[in-house]
């Protein structure tokens, strides 16, 4: 019997990706490419700038990337997000490494229930939970508040300039936490149960199974939810948006998207926002990247 | 076998399905227009726009307008701008005042003098220089305005004993008074998010924030006038006798219907914003005459308002402007806007017509309503908006909040924000004059 038949036609590899490549080329690859080729244009405006003609597109060579590094509200919003990264990460990691662990114990009651309502946040837009957080951060209309003015205490001011980061926070962690939990538990899951039978046979007690086992086990999934964590975090732009016309403690720049977002829509300066997106995505990229080599053998090491 | 008879039937029925869809396309084939009907766009976010085009449309058979909300306010005026980069505006488009100058910059919108010229006795001169832009040239029809006035809470007002102000220094003793009376409400609140709100509080004040002079733009954000009414709200809320908080937000439609605030300056597009807000209060608001800074004195500003503009790439320039002008200054079209879209009209004529006879449903206790919004209106400031009126309310945002989060005086959020509109200028190559 001849093989001739099995041998599939070179170029049948190249068909299956085609799909992908170009949706990769059109969607990704060519408006990257346009921005890079906006970010090193400018406006020239002759006379009023009213009238025919009296607005040129022009090159500027990298003009706007001088603008951008030199722009103090650029990096200040950037050290914002950087703070709020540094609390937000590992809180919401750590509740969702919680709950994963919490439910994977045997004889858990409720799990399904659990599961799901821990989960459903995440099902909530973040421009919806941000205006549903607002009505309960805004002092008259918030039923929290009500009740703990009901109760005796005095009222608690949730949207100050030193509260209005945890209270940003707080929404990213409830909308967040459920994925997270989900990717751990997932892992979890995949855990043979034999280890878990043999460590109970010397003895190991609940919590030193799950400190001593289970979490090293899952540790590439930790550092994956910790990558992508951390990379929407570096790009947070619904939640303090959707809050900022409710208080005075968030400016229109507040995180180094909001100001791209700014720049573009607000000031109609799309060469600048170009500029800014690409100075804020190879930060994201070094961050990103950077963490993922250091992690690299804890990560993937296991897999060779 | 099977599968080869299932595969037939299927071949079969999709062959007689595609056929039957070529067989059907082809009845909706296009007719042509024999008699040069004239297809025009028009973009809006007017409510129930479409009631008022309707009239045209049926009394006016070759020229057909269709009207569609695409968005409001800003987001509108960008995907105008989007759609004109990429060579297809709508013919007509609502343009607020103060994004004009930023329209016919981008070469959006197109200078209609010509079919103009006798248009401009309709409106007011303040009005009408918001479309010319201090030059010879007209950029739109003016569609209604937005002239300011103070809104109060009559009943409240009776129940502690208040009288309405009439200057300034009257309204900055009666916010103490009322803090004194009533602890927990505030005579208004000063909000760092409307920057079109102060915009109108500082014309009043006869500030100019642009002026042209030849081919050079003058911008004086912090001329005299705008720093006095600044330093003057600064005063206030750092005092602690106005409020502090945003307008628009849940708690400011609370604070206006339970009576935490008790005044609001705003301007004649108020009633619809109330009865949404603040559904309670119906007929328990007045309004007078906006508090001058000299006793005697007869001034206000603007708030908002816009005008219908024509796309410079529209193919049908002479037809849009027809029907632009029928839209603003023809009786049953402005009567219309004003029942249909509750607006108050830019038009003279309108302005005493037979739509404002009866005061809004929301305002039944004061009859006086319209005439009194007329008498205000007349007295409304001219504005020159410059080319980049969105950067200077984008840092008005910005400098405020900060202002007032850090208890500092408000003058310095005034610098800021000329610092950022002339910085914003320069950088695109404007000849800047400041002082």
């Amino acid at each position: 019997m001849s093989t001739r038949g099995r041998t599939a036609p070179k170029g049948v590899p190249y068909v299956f990706l085609a799909p992908a490549i170009t949706m990769f080329v059109l969607f990704l690859l060519v408006p990257i490419g346009y921005t890079a080729y906006l970010s090193l244009r400018g406006v020239h405006i002759s006379g009023l700038g009213l009238g025919r003609g009296a607005r040129k597109e022009v090159f500027v060579g990298l003009a706007n990337y001088r603008a951008v590094l030199h722009d103090g509200e650029l990096w200040r919003s950037a050290l914002r997000v950087l703070v709020y990264g540094g609390v937000l990460v590992p809180s919401m990691l750590l509740l969702a490494l919680l709950f994963a662990l919490l439910l994977d114990v045997p004889r858990v009651r409720l799990a399904r229930f659990s599961r799901i309502a821990i989960f459903l946040p995440y099902a909530v837009p973040a421009i919806i939970a941000s205006l549903l957080w607002g009505f309960l951060y805004l002092p008259s209309v918030s039923p929290g508040q009500y009740l703990l003015v009901k109760a005796g205490f005095s009222p608690v001011d949730l949207l100050n300039p030193t509260s209005i980061y945890f209270s940003v926070i707080n929404i990213a962690v409830w909308g967040g936490v459920g994925f997270n939990m989900m990717v751990m538990f997932t892992a979890l899951r995949a855990v043979p149960q034999e280890i878990y039978e043999s460590a109970r046979i010397d003895g190991a007690s609940e919590v030193q199974i799950a400190l001593r086992i289970k979490v090293p086990m899952i540790v590439p999934a930790l550092i994956m939810t910790a990558v992508f964590s951390t990379i929407a975090t570096l790009q947070v732009f619904s939640e303090p948006t959707a809050l900022r016309p409710l208080t005075n403690s968030l400016s229109t720049t507040w995180t180094p998207l909001m100001k791209v977002y700014q720049e573009a829509f607000a000031r109609d300066d799309i060469y600048s926002a170009a500029a800014t997106s690409i100075v804020l995505a190879a930060m994201t990229l070094v961050l990103s990247f950077g963490f993922l080599r250091l992690v690299q053998k804890r990560a993937f090491g296991q897999d060779r | 076998m099977k599968i080869h008879k299932a595969a037939k039937l299927l071949a079969v029925t999709l062959g007689v399905s595609l056929l039957a869809a070529g067989c059907s396309s082809g009845s909706t084939g296009s007719t042509t227009n024999t008699n040069e009907k004239v297809e025009l766009t028009f973009w809006t976010w007017v409510p129930n726009i479409d009631k008022v085009v309707s009239i045209w449309n049926a009394a006016h058979p070759n020229i057909h307008v269709t009207a569609s909300k695409q968005a409001q306010g800003d987001d509108e005026m960008t995907k105008v701008l989007t759609a004109a980069k990429a060579g297809n505006p709508p013919d007509l488009f609502q343009a607020e005042y103060q994004a004009l100058p930023t329209m016919v910059s981008n070469d959006v919108a197109a200078d209609i003098k010509k079919q103009t010229a006798s248009v401009k006795s309709h409106f007011a001169d303040g009005v009408w220089q918001q479309v010319t832009l201090g030059t010879d040239s007209v950029y739109g029809i003016p569609q209604d305005s937005g002239p300011m006035m103070l809104y109060y809470r009559a009943d409240l007002f009776t129940k502690y004993g208040l009288t309405v102000p009439k200057t300034w220094d009257e309204f900055a003793t009666l916010a103490a008074t009322v803090r004194q009376k009533a602890p927990q409400s505030y005579l208004t609140t000063f909000s760092s998010n409307d920057p079109g709100w102060f915009a109108g509080l500082a014309e009043q004040a006869g500030s100019q924030w642009w002026s042209v002079s030849g081919s050079t733009w003058k911008v004086n954000v912090n001329d005299a006038a705008t720093k006095k009414v600044a330093d003057y709200w600064g005063n206030l809320v750092n005092t602690g006798v106005v409020d502090k908080q945003p307008m628009y937000t849940p708690e400011w439609n609370k604070a206006l219907n339970d009576g935490t605030l008790l005044a609001w300056p705003s301007a004649v597009w108020g009633p619809g914003v109330l009865s949404g807000n603040a559904a309670d209060t119906k007929g328990k608001w007045m309004i007078a005459p906006m508090p001058q800074w000299n006793a005697g004195d007869n001034k206000t500003g603007s708030w908002g308002g816009s005008s219908t503009a024509i796309a410079a790439k529209s193919k049908h320039i002479d037809a849009a402007v027809q029907f632009a002008t029928w839209l603003n200054t023809d009786p049953q079209a402005t009567s219309a806007l004003v029942t249909q879209g509750g607006i108050y009209p830019a038009d003279r004529n309108a302005q005493s017509g037979p739509a404002l006879a009866s005061p809004p449903d929301f305002f039944s206790n004061q009859t006086d309503f319209y005439p009194m919004a007329k008498q205000i209106a007349d007295t409304a400031a001219g504005v020159t908006w410059g080319p980049n009126v969105n950067v200077t309310y984008a840092s008005y945002k910005d400098a405020f909040a900060k202002a007032i989060t850090s208890k500092s005086a408000f003058g310095s959020a005034i610098d800021a924000m000329q610092q950022a509109t002339v910085d914003d200028m320069k950088k695109n190559g404007f000849t800047v004059a400041t002082g």
